[in-house]
Protein backbone atom coordinates (compact mmCIF):
# COMPACT_ATOMS: atom_id res chain seq x y z
CA UNK A 1 0.00 0.00 0.00
CA UNK A 2 2.82 2.57 0.98
CA UNK A 3 4.61 1.59 -1.69
CA UNK A 4 2.16 2.49 -4.20
CA UNK A 5 1.70 5.88 -2.41
CA UNK A 6 5.43 6.70 -2.95
CA UNK A 7 5.74 5.54 -6.78
CA UNK A 8 2.27 7.28 -7.18
CA UNK A 9 2.95 10.78 -9.36
CA UNK A 10 -0.60 12.63 -9.19
CA UNK A 11 -1.31 13.77 -6.11
CA UNK A 12 -4.52 12.81 -5.69
CA UNK A 13 -3.65 9.30 -5.58
CA UNK A 14 -0.97 10.03 -2.56
CA UNK A 15 -4.18 11.77 -0.67
CA UNK A 16 -6.61 8.86 -1.62
CA UNK A 17 -3.88 6.28 -0.36
CA UNK A 18 -2.93 8.12 2.91
CA UNK A 19 -6.84 8.51 3.54
CA UNK A 20 -8.00 4.97 3.17
CA UNK A 21 -4.89 4.08 5.28
CA UNK A 22 -6.07 6.61 7.53
CA UNK A 23 -9.25 4.69 7.26
CA UNK A 24 -8.03 1.60 8.36
CA UNK A 25 -6.37 2.98 11.34
CA UNK A 26 -9.81 3.90 12.19
CA UNK A 27 -11.77 0.73 11.88
CA UNK A 28 -8.88 -0.80 14.00
CA UNK A 29 -9.38 1.31 16.74
CA UNK A 30 -13.33 0.81 16.62
CA UNK A 31 -12.99 -2.40 16.92
CA UNK A 32 -10.35 -2.81 18.96
CA UNK A 33 -12.69 -0.57 21.43
CA UNK A 34 -15.80 -2.97 20.57
CA UNK A 35 -13.31 -5.48 21.91
CA UNK A 36 -12.48 -4.31 25.10
CA UNK A 37 -15.47 -3.15 25.68
CA UNK A 38 -16.64 -6.20 25.21
CA UNK A 39 -13.70 -8.78 27.21
CA UNK A 40 -15.92 -8.66 30.71
CA UNK A 41 -18.62 -10.26 29.09
CA UNK A 42 -15.91 -12.71 26.82
CA UNK A 43 -14.10 -13.46 29.84
CA UNK A 44 -17.22 -14.53 31.69
CA UNK A 45 -18.13 -16.71 29.33
CA UNK A 46 -14.34 -18.41 29.05
CA UNK A 47 -14.71 -18.69 32.82
CA UNK A 48 -18.00 -19.85 33.50
CA UNK A 49 -17.84 -22.46 30.58
CA UNK A 50 -14.91 -24.04 31.63
CA UNK A 51 -13.50 -25.97 35.08
CA UNK A 52 -12.26 -23.82 37.60
CA UNK A 53 -8.29 -24.90 36.56
CA UNK A 54 -9.19 -22.77 33.68
CA UNK A 55 -10.38 -19.99 35.40
CA UNK A 56 -6.79 -17.81 34.52
CA UNK A 57 -5.58 -20.12 31.99
CA UNK A 58 -6.24 -19.00 28.21
CA UNK A 59 -5.96 -22.37 26.72
CA UNK A 60 -8.08 -22.90 22.85
CA UNK A 61 -8.33 -26.73 23.96
CA UNK A 62 -9.39 -26.70 27.77
CA UNK A 63 -12.88 -28.80 27.60
CA UNK A 64 -16.30 -27.02 27.82
CA UNK A 65 -18.58 -27.63 31.20
CA UNK A 66 -22.22 -26.86 32.68
CA UNK A 67 -21.09 -27.70 36.45
CA UNK A 68 -20.14 -24.82 37.33
CA UNK A 69 -23.48 -23.32 36.38
CA UNK A 70 -24.97 -26.49 38.75
CA UNK A 71 -22.76 -25.45 41.32
CA UNK A 72 -23.68 -21.99 41.32
CA UNK A 73 -27.38 -22.69 41.28
CA UNK A 74 -26.81 -25.41 44.20
CA UNK A 75 -25.30 -22.90 46.45
CA UNK A 76 -27.97 -19.99 46.16
CA UNK A 77 -31.32 -19.78 45.75
CA UNK A 78 -31.21 -18.20 42.18
CA UNK A 79 -34.72 -19.57 41.25
CA UNK A 80 -36.09 -17.50 44.63
CA UNK A 81 -34.12 -14.48 43.15
CA UNK A 82 -35.23 -14.75 39.88
CA UNK A 83 -39.13 -14.91 40.80
CA UNK A 84 -37.94 -12.00 43.81
CA UNK A 85 -36.78 -9.54 40.88
CA UNK A 86 -39.39 -10.55 38.75
CA UNK A 87 -42.09 -9.74 40.91
CA UNK A 88 -40.53 -6.11 41.97
CA UNK A 89 -40.24 -5.02 38.32
CA UNK A 90 -43.47 -6.22 36.89
CA UNK A 91 -45.39 -4.74 40.22
CA UNK A 92 -43.59 -1.65 39.67
CA UNK A 93 -43.92 -1.12 36.03
CA UNK A 94 -47.59 -1.77 36.38
CA UNK A 95 -47.81 1.11 38.64
CA UNK A 96 -45.75 3.29 36.82
CA UNK A 97 -47.74 3.09 34.15
CA UNK A 98 -50.61 3.76 35.40
CA UNK A 99 -49.94 6.94 37.88
CA UNK A 100 -47.84 8.56 35.43
CA UNK A 101 -50.64 7.99 32.71
CA UNK A 102 -52.93 9.52 35.22
CA UNK A 103 -50.50 12.28 36.07
CA UNK A 104 -48.85 13.16 32.32
CA UNK A 105 -52.69 13.60 31.24
CA UNK A 106 -53.67 16.22 34.06
CA UNK A 107 -49.83 17.79 33.25
CA UNK A 108 -50.81 17.78 29.24
CA UNK A 109 -54.49 18.69 29.39
CA UNK A 110 -56.16 20.15 32.45
CA UNK A 111 -55.91 23.73 33.68
CA UNK A 112 -55.53 23.51 37.10
CA UNK A 113 -54.62 26.21 39.64
CA UNK A 114 -50.76 25.75 40.85
CA UNK A 115 -49.86 23.27 37.73
CA UNK A 116 -46.73 24.68 36.71
CA UNK A 117 -45.66 24.76 40.53
CA UNK A 118 -46.80 20.58 40.67
CA UNK A 119 -44.79 20.07 37.38
CA UNK A 120 -41.79 21.57 38.80
CA UNK A 121 -42.21 19.69 41.80
CA UNK A 122 -42.27 16.43 40.11
CA UNK A 123 -39.23 17.59 38.27
CA UNK A 124 -37.04 17.67 41.40
CA UNK A 125 -37.11 13.94 41.54
CA UNK A 126 -35.16 13.84 38.41
CA UNK A 127 -32.22 15.38 40.45
CA UNK A 128 -32.45 13.88 43.85
CA UNK A 129 -33.35 10.02 43.29
CA UNK A 130 -34.78 8.12 45.85
CA UNK A 131 -31.45 6.39 46.11
CA UNK A 132 -30.22 9.30 47.56
CA UNK A 133 -32.26 9.37 50.48
CA UNK A 134 -31.92 6.17 51.64
CA UNK A 135 -31.72 6.81 55.01
CA UNK A 136 -35.16 9.02 55.31
CA UNK A 137 -36.63 6.40 53.29
CA UNK A 138 -35.76 3.28 55.53
CA UNK A 139 -37.08 5.39 58.36
CA UNK A 140 -40.56 5.83 56.50
CA UNK A 141 -40.76 2.19 55.41
CA UNK A 142 -39.73 0.74 58.52
CA UNK A 143 -42.58 3.11 60.46
CA UNK A 144 -45.30 1.85 57.58
CA UNK A 145 -43.75 -1.78 57.90
CA UNK A 146 -42.98 -2.43 54.74
CA UNK A 147 -39.01 -3.26 55.51
CA UNK A 148 -38.08 -6.51 53.40
CA UNK A 149 -41.10 -6.68 51.30
CA UNK A 150 -41.21 -6.59 47.49
CA UNK A 151 -43.44 -3.33 48.06
CA UNK A 152 -40.88 -2.07 50.11
CA UNK A 153 -38.43 -1.66 47.38
CA UNK A 154 -40.82 -0.52 44.32
CA UNK A 155 -42.87 2.16 46.37
CA UNK A 156 -40.20 4.85 45.86
CA UNK A 157 -39.99 4.48 42.33
CA UNK A 158 -43.48 3.96 41.46
CA UNK A 159 -44.40 7.57 41.02
CA UNK A 160 -41.52 8.11 38.39
CA UNK A 161 -41.11 12.07 37.33
CA UNK A 162 -39.30 10.67 34.23
CA UNK A 163 -42.32 8.64 33.31
CA UNK A 164 -44.90 11.61 34.06
CA UNK A 165 -42.16 14.18 31.42
CA UNK A 166 -42.40 11.11 28.97
CA UNK A 167 -45.62 11.12 28.80
CA UNK A 168 -46.70 14.83 28.66
CA UNK A 169 -44.27 15.40 26.17
CA UNK A 170 -46.11 12.70 24.07
CA UNK A 171 -49.93 13.40 25.28
CA UNK A 172 -48.87 17.05 24.36
CA UNK A 173 -48.02 16.08 20.70
CA UNK A 174 -51.63 14.30 20.36
CA UNK A 175 -54.12 16.75 18.14
CA UNK A 176 -56.87 18.22 20.23
CA UNK A 177 -59.19 17.48 17.31
CA UNK A 178 -58.60 13.85 18.06
CA UNK A 179 -59.86 14.57 21.66
CA UNK A 180 -62.94 16.93 20.35
CA UNK A 181 -64.13 14.09 18.27
CA UNK A 182 -64.13 11.93 20.82
CA UNK A 183 -65.87 13.92 23.32
CA UNK A 184 -68.77 14.55 20.69
CA UNK A 185 -68.98 11.12 20.78
CA UNK A 186 -69.75 11.09 24.40
CA UNK A 187 -66.66 10.00 25.87
CA UNK A 188 -65.64 11.24 29.44
CA UNK A 189 -62.13 12.79 30.31
CA UNK A 190 -61.41 8.76 31.52
CA UNK A 191 -62.22 7.35 28.09
CA UNK A 192 -60.40 10.00 26.06
CA UNK A 193 -57.20 9.23 27.68
CA UNK A 194 -57.68 5.09 27.15
CA UNK A 195 -59.07 5.51 24.20
CA UNK A 196 -57.70 8.11 22.35
CA UNK A 197 -53.90 9.22 24.39
CA UNK A 198 -52.63 5.98 25.64
CA UNK A 199 -53.21 4.00 21.84
CA UNK A 200 -50.77 7.11 20.33
CA UNK A 201 -48.66 7.04 22.61
CA UNK A 202 -47.36 2.79 22.75
CA UNK A 203 -44.17 3.58 20.97
CA UNK A 204 -43.42 6.00 24.54
CA UNK A 205 -45.01 2.88 26.78
CA UNK A 206 -42.34 0.80 24.62
CA UNK A 207 -39.31 2.73 25.89
CA UNK A 208 -40.13 3.80 28.75
CA UNK A 209 -41.24 0.23 30.12
CA UNK A 210 -37.58 -1.00 28.48
CA UNK A 211 -35.83 1.98 30.57
CA UNK A 212 -38.01 1.08 33.70
CA UNK A 213 -36.95 -3.14 33.47
CA UNK A 214 -33.67 -2.39 32.79
CA UNK A 215 -33.02 0.23 35.69
CA UNK A 216 -34.67 -1.87 38.13
CA UNK A 217 -33.32 -5.39 37.35
CA UNK A 218 -29.91 -3.87 37.66
CA UNK A 219 -30.50 -1.55 40.66
CA UNK A 220 -28.90 -2.18 43.70
CA UNK A 221 -28.06 0.15 46.91
CA UNK A 222 -31.71 0.50 47.74
CA UNK A 223 -32.97 -3.03 47.65
CA UNK A 224 -29.75 -3.71 49.60
CA UNK A 225 -30.83 -1.29 52.00
CA UNK A 226 -34.70 -2.55 52.47
CA UNK A 227 -34.42 -6.21 52.00
CA UNK A 228 -32.87 -8.23 54.69
CA UNK A 229 -34.11 -12.22 53.63
CA UNK A 230 -33.94 -14.62 51.07
CA UNK A 231 -38.05 -13.82 50.33
CA UNK A 232 -37.21 -10.69 48.95
CA UNK A 233 -33.93 -10.27 47.77
CA UNK A 234 -33.37 -9.37 43.65
CA UNK A 235 -31.15 -11.10 41.79
CA UNK A 236 -28.17 -8.15 42.11
CA UNK A 237 -28.77 -8.67 46.14
CA UNK A 238 -28.37 -11.89 45.97
CA UNK A 239 -25.54 -11.88 43.65
CA UNK A 240 -23.59 -9.59 45.60
CA UNK A 241 -24.19 -11.74 49.06
CA UNK A 242 -22.87 -15.29 46.91
CA UNK A 243 -19.46 -13.01 45.20
CA UNK A 244 -19.03 -11.81 48.59
CA UNK A 245 -15.58 -13.25 49.27
CA UNK A 246 -16.31 -14.10 52.99
CA UNK A 247 -18.75 -16.76 51.20
CA UNK A 248 -15.00 -18.47 49.28
CA UNK A 249 -16.76 -19.43 46.46
CA UNK A 250 -14.54 -19.79 43.29
CA UNK A 251 -13.75 -18.09 40.11
CA UNK A 252 -15.84 -20.19 37.64
CA UNK A 253 -19.05 -20.49 39.82
CA UNK A 254 -18.98 -17.13 40.83
CA UNK A 255 -18.84 -16.08 37.36
CA UNK A 256 -21.44 -19.09 36.35
CA UNK A 257 -23.38 -17.22 38.95
CA UNK A 258 -23.17 -13.63 37.18
CA UNK A 259 -23.87 -14.95 34.08
CA UNK A 260 -27.21 -15.97 35.72
CA UNK A 261 -28.19 -12.98 37.04
CA UNK A 262 -27.51 -11.46 33.89
CA UNK A 263 -29.10 -13.82 31.18
CA UNK A 264 -32.31 -12.69 30.84
CA UNK A 265 -32.20 -9.26 30.07
CA UNK A 266 -29.61 -9.83 28.21
CA UNK A 267 -30.67 -12.44 26.08
CA UNK A 268 -33.77 -9.96 25.47
CA UNK A 269 -30.98 -7.43 24.63
CA UNK A 270 -29.43 -10.05 21.80
CA UNK A 271 -32.78 -10.84 20.72
CA UNK A 272 -34.34 -7.14 20.41
CA UNK A 273 -31.22 -4.54 19.83
CA UNK A 274 -32.58 -2.39 17.52
CA UNK A 275 -35.93 -1.68 20.07
CA UNK A 276 -33.18 -1.53 23.19
CA UNK A 277 -31.21 1.30 21.30
CA UNK A 278 -34.13 3.15 19.91
CA UNK A 279 -36.03 2.67 23.27
CA UNK A 280 -32.83 4.21 25.44
CA UNK A 281 -32.35 7.01 21.97
CA UNK A 282 -36.41 8.56 22.17
CA UNK A 283 -36.32 8.09 25.98
CA UNK A 284 -33.33 10.39 26.09
CA UNK A 285 -33.89 12.77 23.44
CA UNK A 286 -37.52 13.64 24.75
CA UNK B 1 -70.73 27.28 30.88
CA UNK B 2 -67.30 28.31 31.00
CA UNK B 3 -67.23 28.71 34.67
CA UNK B 4 -68.44 25.06 34.90
CA UNK B 5 -65.62 23.73 32.78
CA UNK B 6 -63.10 25.51 34.32
CA UNK B 7 -64.23 23.86 37.67
CA UNK B 8 -64.46 20.39 36.11
CA UNK B 9 -60.99 21.34 35.00
CA UNK B 10 -59.85 22.22 38.43
CA UNK B 11 -61.27 18.86 40.07
CA UNK B 12 -59.90 16.77 37.16
CA UNK B 13 -56.22 17.90 37.12
CA UNK B 14 -55.92 17.43 40.75
CA UNK B 15 -57.89 14.11 40.81
CA UNK B 16 -55.22 12.39 38.41
CA UNK B 17 -52.44 13.87 39.94
CA UNK B 18 -52.92 12.96 43.44
CA UNK B 19 -51.86 9.46 43.48
CA UNK B 20 -48.50 10.14 41.99
CA UNK B 21 -48.40 13.36 44.34
CA UNK B 22 -48.92 11.46 47.52
CA UNK B 23 -45.96 8.97 46.73
CA UNK B 24 -43.54 11.69 45.32
CA UNK B 25 -44.24 14.17 48.43
CA UNK B 26 -43.74 10.90 50.57
CA UNK B 27 -40.26 9.38 49.00
CA UNK B 28 -39.06 12.60 48.03
CA UNK B 29 -39.80 15.80 49.15
CA UNK B 30 -40.77 14.67 52.59
CA UNK B 31 -37.70 13.00 53.13
CA UNK B 32 -35.73 15.27 51.42
CA UNK B 33 -36.98 17.88 54.33
CA UNK B 34 -36.12 15.19 57.06
CA UNK B 35 -32.78 14.78 56.16
CA UNK B 36 -32.55 18.37 56.87
CA UNK B 37 -33.85 18.09 60.03
CA UNK B 38 -32.36 15.21 61.11
CA UNK B 39 -29.18 16.96 60.66
CA UNK B 40 -29.60 18.90 63.58
CA UNK B 41 -30.25 15.92 66.04
CA UNK B 42 -28.42 13.63 67.37
CA UNK B 43 -28.52 9.76 66.43
CA UNK B 44 -30.75 8.44 69.45
CA UNK B 45 -30.34 5.01 71.66
CA UNK B 46 -32.20 2.88 73.66
CA UNK B 47 -31.04 4.20 76.53
CA UNK B 48 -30.42 8.15 75.24
CA UNK B 49 -33.09 9.13 73.28
CA UNK B 50 -32.43 11.52 69.91
CA UNK B 51 -32.19 15.42 71.25
CA UNK B 52 -31.40 18.50 69.19
CA UNK B 53 -28.02 19.64 69.06
CA UNK B 54 -27.71 22.12 66.50
CA UNK B 55 -24.98 22.40 64.61
CA UNK B 56 -22.76 19.71 66.49
CA UNK B 57 -23.11 16.92 63.57
CA UNK B 58 -21.81 19.42 61.00
CA UNK B 59 -19.20 20.26 63.37
CA UNK B 60 -18.16 16.79 63.79
CA UNK B 61 -18.19 16.04 59.68
CA UNK B 62 -16.12 18.88 59.51
CA UNK B 63 -13.78 17.83 61.89
CA UNK B 64 -14.41 13.92 60.40
CA UNK B 65 -10.71 13.31 58.56
CA UNK B 66 -12.89 10.70 56.75
CA UNK B 67 -15.71 13.14 55.26
CA UNK B 68 -12.95 15.23 53.66
CA UNK B 69 -11.00 12.34 52.49
CA UNK B 70 -14.28 10.72 50.97
CA UNK B 71 -15.10 14.14 49.35
CA UNK B 72 -11.72 14.09 47.59
CA UNK B 73 -12.33 11.27 46.08
CA UNK B 74 -15.45 12.01 45.19
CA UNK B 75 -14.22 15.28 43.49
CA UNK B 76 -11.53 12.83 41.48
CA UNK B 77 -13.93 10.13 40.67
CA UNK B 78 -16.40 13.11 38.72
CA UNK B 79 -12.86 14.63 37.15
CA UNK B 80 -11.62 11.16 36.07
CA UNK B 81 -15.08 9.74 34.74
CA UNK B 82 -16.89 12.85 33.08
CA UNK B 83 -14.42 13.58 30.80
CA UNK B 84 -13.31 10.58 29.45
CA UNK B 85 -16.80 9.04 29.21
CA UNK B 86 -18.26 12.33 27.29
CA UNK B 87 -14.98 12.06 24.99
CA UNK B 88 -15.36 8.12 24.23
CA UNK B 89 -18.77 8.07 23.85
CA UNK B 90 -18.55 10.71 20.83
CA UNK B 91 -15.66 8.85 19.65
CA UNK B 92 -18.27 6.16 19.20
CA UNK B 93 -21.24 7.61 18.32
CA UNK B 94 -18.99 9.00 14.99
CA UNK B 95 -17.49 5.82 14.31
CA UNK B 96 -20.79 3.88 14.57
CA UNK B 97 -22.30 6.63 12.28
CA UNK B 98 -20.82 5.95 9.49
CA UNK B 99 -19.92 2.88 6.80
CA UNK B 100 -17.98 0.61 9.30
CA UNK B 101 -17.46 -3.16 9.04
CA UNK B 102 -19.28 -4.70 11.20
CA UNK B 103 -21.15 -1.80 12.26
CA UNK B 104 -23.98 -4.22 13.97
CA UNK B 105 -21.32 -6.09 16.04
CA UNK B 106 -19.47 -2.85 17.20
CA UNK B 107 -22.40 -1.04 18.11
CA UNK B 108 -23.68 -3.79 20.37
CA UNK B 109 -20.53 -3.87 22.27
CA UNK B 110 -20.22 -0.66 23.12
CA UNK B 111 -23.81 -0.53 24.34
CA UNK B 112 -23.77 -4.01 26.45
CA UNK B 113 -22.33 -2.39 29.22
CA UNK B 114 -25.35 -0.52 30.09
CA UNK B 115 -27.70 -3.14 30.37
CA UNK B 116 -25.54 -5.02 32.66
CA UNK B 117 -25.94 -4.56 36.11
CA UNK B 118 -22.96 -2.81 37.85
CA UNK B 119 -22.98 -5.47 40.80
CA UNK B 120 -22.38 -7.84 38.59
CA UNK B 121 -19.84 -6.36 36.05
CA UNK B 122 -18.02 -5.92 38.96
CA UNK B 123 -17.47 -9.44 39.90
CA UNK B 124 -16.29 -9.72 36.38
CA UNK B 125 -13.77 -6.71 36.79
CA UNK B 126 -12.80 -8.25 40.24
CA UNK B 127 -11.08 -11.03 38.75
CA UNK B 128 -9.21 -8.43 36.32
CA UNK B 129 -7.86 -6.14 38.80
CA UNK B 130 -6.22 -9.38 40.48
CA UNK B 131 -2.86 -9.65 41.32
CA UNK B 132 -0.82 -12.06 39.50
CA UNK B 133 -3.25 -14.16 38.39
CA UNK B 134 -5.76 -11.04 37.28
CA UNK B 135 -5.87 -10.13 33.51
CA UNK B 136 -4.43 -7.33 33.97
CA UNK B 137 -1.28 -8.62 35.56
CA UNK B 138 -1.31 -11.24 33.03
CA UNK B 139 -1.02 -8.62 30.23
CA UNK B 140 1.48 -7.41 31.73
CA UNK B 141 3.53 -10.17 32.57
CA UNK B 142 3.92 -10.82 28.84
CA UNK B 143 5.82 -7.09 28.66
CA UNK B 144 7.92 -8.19 32.30
CA UNK B 145 5.80 -5.78 33.90
CA UNK B 146 5.97 -6.46 38.01
CA UNK B 147 2.74 -8.12 39.74
CA UNK B 148 0.61 -5.21 41.33
CA UNK B 149 -2.04 -5.68 43.74
CA UNK B 150 -4.34 -2.99 41.59
CA UNK B 151 -7.33 -2.60 44.40
CA UNK B 152 -5.24 -2.70 47.25
CA UNK B 153 -3.00 -0.26 46.89
CA UNK B 154 -4.20 3.60 47.74
CA UNK B 155 -2.50 5.43 44.46
CA UNK B 156 -4.58 2.95 42.14
CA UNK B 157 -7.37 2.09 43.82
CA UNK B 158 -9.49 4.96 43.00
CA UNK B 159 -8.18 4.91 39.05
CA UNK B 160 -10.09 1.13 39.11
CA UNK B 161 -13.15 2.09 39.98
CA UNK B 162 -13.40 5.27 37.23
CA UNK B 163 -12.08 2.82 34.50
CA UNK B 164 -15.19 0.85 35.55
CA UNK B 165 -17.36 3.72 35.41
CA UNK B 166 -16.51 4.76 32.21
CA UNK B 167 -16.69 1.41 30.21
CA UNK B 168 -20.19 1.41 32.21
CA UNK B 169 -21.17 4.85 31.17
CA UNK B 170 -19.99 5.60 27.82
CA UNK B 171 -21.79 3.11 25.52
CA UNK B 172 -25.01 4.84 27.41
CA UNK B 173 -24.00 8.58 26.28
CA UNK B 174 -22.83 7.16 22.90
CA UNK B 175 -26.86 6.78 22.34
CA UNK B 176 -27.38 10.01 22.70
CA UNK B 177 -24.62 11.60 20.38
CA UNK B 178 -25.63 8.88 18.06
CA UNK B 179 -29.76 10.53 18.22
CA UNK B 180 -28.58 13.87 17.51
CA UNK B 181 -25.79 13.04 14.67
CA UNK B 182 -28.69 11.07 12.79
CA UNK B 183 -30.66 14.43 12.80
CA UNK B 184 -27.84 16.46 11.19
CA UNK B 185 -28.38 17.15 7.79
CA UNK B 186 -25.83 14.98 5.23
CA UNK B 187 -25.90 18.40 3.11
CA UNK B 188 -23.35 19.82 5.56
CA UNK B 189 -20.69 17.14 5.56
CA UNK B 190 -21.35 17.55 1.37
CA UNK B 191 -21.04 20.97 1.45
CA UNK B 192 -17.64 20.87 3.12
CA UNK B 193 -16.54 18.51 0.64
CA UNK B 194 -16.50 20.55 -1.97
CA UNK B 195 -15.10 23.42 -0.15
CA UNK B 196 -11.61 20.50 0.84
CA UNK B 197 -12.70 20.71 4.93
CA UNK B 198 -10.49 18.10 6.15
CA UNK B 199 -12.54 15.20 8.49
CA UNK B 200 -11.23 16.86 11.49
CA UNK B 201 -11.86 20.36 10.71
CA UNK B 202 -15.77 19.40 9.40
CA UNK B 203 -16.16 18.00 13.27
CA UNK B 204 -14.32 20.81 14.95
CA UNK B 205 -16.30 23.30 13.14
CA UNK B 206 -19.47 21.92 12.02
CA UNK B 207 -20.54 18.53 14.10
CA UNK B 208 -18.77 19.27 17.52
CA UNK B 209 -20.67 22.94 18.15
CA UNK B 210 -23.88 21.43 16.77
CA UNK B 211 -23.99 18.85 18.77
CA UNK B 212 -23.57 21.10 21.77
CA UNK B 213 -26.95 20.48 23.28
CA UNK B 214 -26.27 16.72 23.49
CA UNK B 215 -23.07 17.28 25.25
CA UNK B 216 -24.76 19.93 28.12
CA UNK B 217 -27.43 16.81 28.81
CA UNK B 218 -24.97 13.96 29.04
CA UNK B 219 -22.55 16.30 31.30
CA UNK B 220 -25.50 16.96 33.30
CA UNK B 221 -26.45 13.20 33.61
CA UNK B 222 -22.25 12.24 34.01
CA UNK B 223 -22.24 14.62 36.86
CA UNK B 224 -25.02 13.31 38.49
CA UNK B 225 -23.74 9.79 38.09
CA UNK B 226 -20.39 10.50 39.87
CA UNK B 227 -22.60 10.81 42.96
CA UNK B 228 -24.84 8.08 42.21
CA UNK B 229 -22.22 5.29 41.29
CA UNK B 230 -21.56 3.54 44.14
CA UNK B 231 -22.34 0.26 43.39
CA UNK B 232 -19.39 -1.60 42.24
CA UNK B 233 -17.41 -0.30 45.59
CA UNK B 234 -19.41 -3.04 47.33
CA UNK B 235 -17.61 -5.85 45.15
CA UNK B 236 -14.35 -4.91 44.59
CA UNK B 237 -13.12 -2.51 47.68
CA UNK B 238 -15.99 -1.56 50.54
CA UNK B 239 -14.18 1.57 49.91
CA UNK B 240 -10.57 0.46 50.99
CA UNK B 241 -8.04 0.19 51.83
CA UNK B 242 -7.98 3.19 54.21
CA UNK B 243 -11.16 4.91 52.60
CA UNK B 244 -9.02 5.59 49.77
CA UNK B 245 -12.00 4.24 47.16
CA UNK B 246 -15.05 5.60 48.93
CA UNK B 247 -17.45 8.06 47.82
CA UNK B 248 -19.79 9.94 49.26
CA UNK B 249 -22.90 7.79 49.04
CA UNK B 250 -21.00 4.73 49.77
CA UNK B 251 -20.09 6.46 53.13
CA UNK B 252 -23.42 7.55 53.71
CA UNK B 253 -24.85 4.34 53.48
CA UNK B 254 -21.76 2.87 56.03
CA UNK B 255 -22.53 5.79 58.45
CA UNK B 256 -26.48 4.83 58.37
CA UNK B 257 -26.25 0.93 57.94
CA UNK B 258 -22.89 -0.04 59.47
CA UNK B 259 -21.85 2.07 61.73
CA UNK B 260 -25.59 3.04 62.07
CA UNK B 261 -25.09 6.34 63.36
CA UNK B 262 -28.48 7.68 60.91
CA UNK B 263 -28.11 11.22 62.57
CA UNK B 264 -24.83 11.76 60.90
CA UNK B 265 -25.83 9.98 57.97
CA UNK B 266 -28.58 12.26 57.31
CA UNK B 267 -25.79 15.35 57.59
CA UNK B 268 -23.71 14.07 55.16
CA UNK B 269 -26.73 13.31 52.84
CA UNK B 270 -27.43 17.25 53.42
CA UNK B 271 -23.91 17.45 51.39
CA UNK B 272 -24.87 15.42 48.78
CA UNK B 273 -28.27 17.17 48.33
CA UNK B 274 -26.71 20.77 48.31
CA UNK B 275 -24.47 19.19 45.45
CA UNK B 276 -27.32 18.02 43.30
CA UNK B 277 -28.88 21.31 43.99
CA UNK B 278 -26.04 23.49 42.78
CA UNK B 279 -25.97 20.66 39.57
CA UNK B 280 -29.51 21.66 39.29
CA UNK B 281 -28.86 25.55 39.49
CA UNK B 282 -26.04 25.07 37.00
CA UNK B 283 -28.11 23.18 34.76
CA UNK B 284 -30.68 25.97 34.77
CA UNK B 285 -28.08 29.11 34.03
CA UNK B 286 -26.71 27.13 31.34
CA UNK B 287 -29.70 26.25 29.74
CA UNK B 288 -30.63 30.15 29.89
CA UNK B 289 -27.74 31.46 28.11
CA UNK B 290 -28.33 28.43 25.65
CA UNK B 291 -31.77 30.20 24.81
CA UNK B 292 -30.11 33.68 24.67
CA UNK B 293 -27.95 32.56 21.82
CA UNK B 294 -30.11 31.32 19.73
Amino acid sequence: MSATAHTAASAPAVGATRFSFGRMLEVGAAWLLAFLWLLPLIYAFWSAFHPSEYATRFDILAPLTLDNFREAWSQAPFARYYLNTFMMVTSILVVQFILCTLAAYAFARFEFRGRDIAFGLVLVQLMIMPEVLIVENYRTMSELHLVDTITGIGLPYMASAFGIFLLRQTFKTIPKELEDAARVEGCGPIQILWKVYVPLAKPTYIAYGLVSVSYHWNNFLWPLVITNSQTTRPLTVGLAIFSAPESGVDWSIITAGTLLAVAPLLVAFLLFQRQFVQSFMHAGIK
Amino acid sequence: MTSARNIKNQVYGWLLLTPAAILLVTFTHYPAIATLAQSFFSTGTVTRPSKFIGLDNYRSMLEDEVFWQVLENNIWYAVGTIPISIAIALLMAVWVNEKLPLRGLVRMSYFTPTILPMIAVANIWLFFYTPEIGLLDQVGALFGAPSHNWLGDTDTVLGCIIAITIWKEAGFFMIFYLAALQTLPPELEEAAKLEGASRWTFFRRVTFPLLMPTTLFVLINAVINSFKLVDQLFILTKGGPDNASSLLLYYIYENAFSFFDQNYASTLTVVLLLALAVIAIGQFVILDKRIHYR
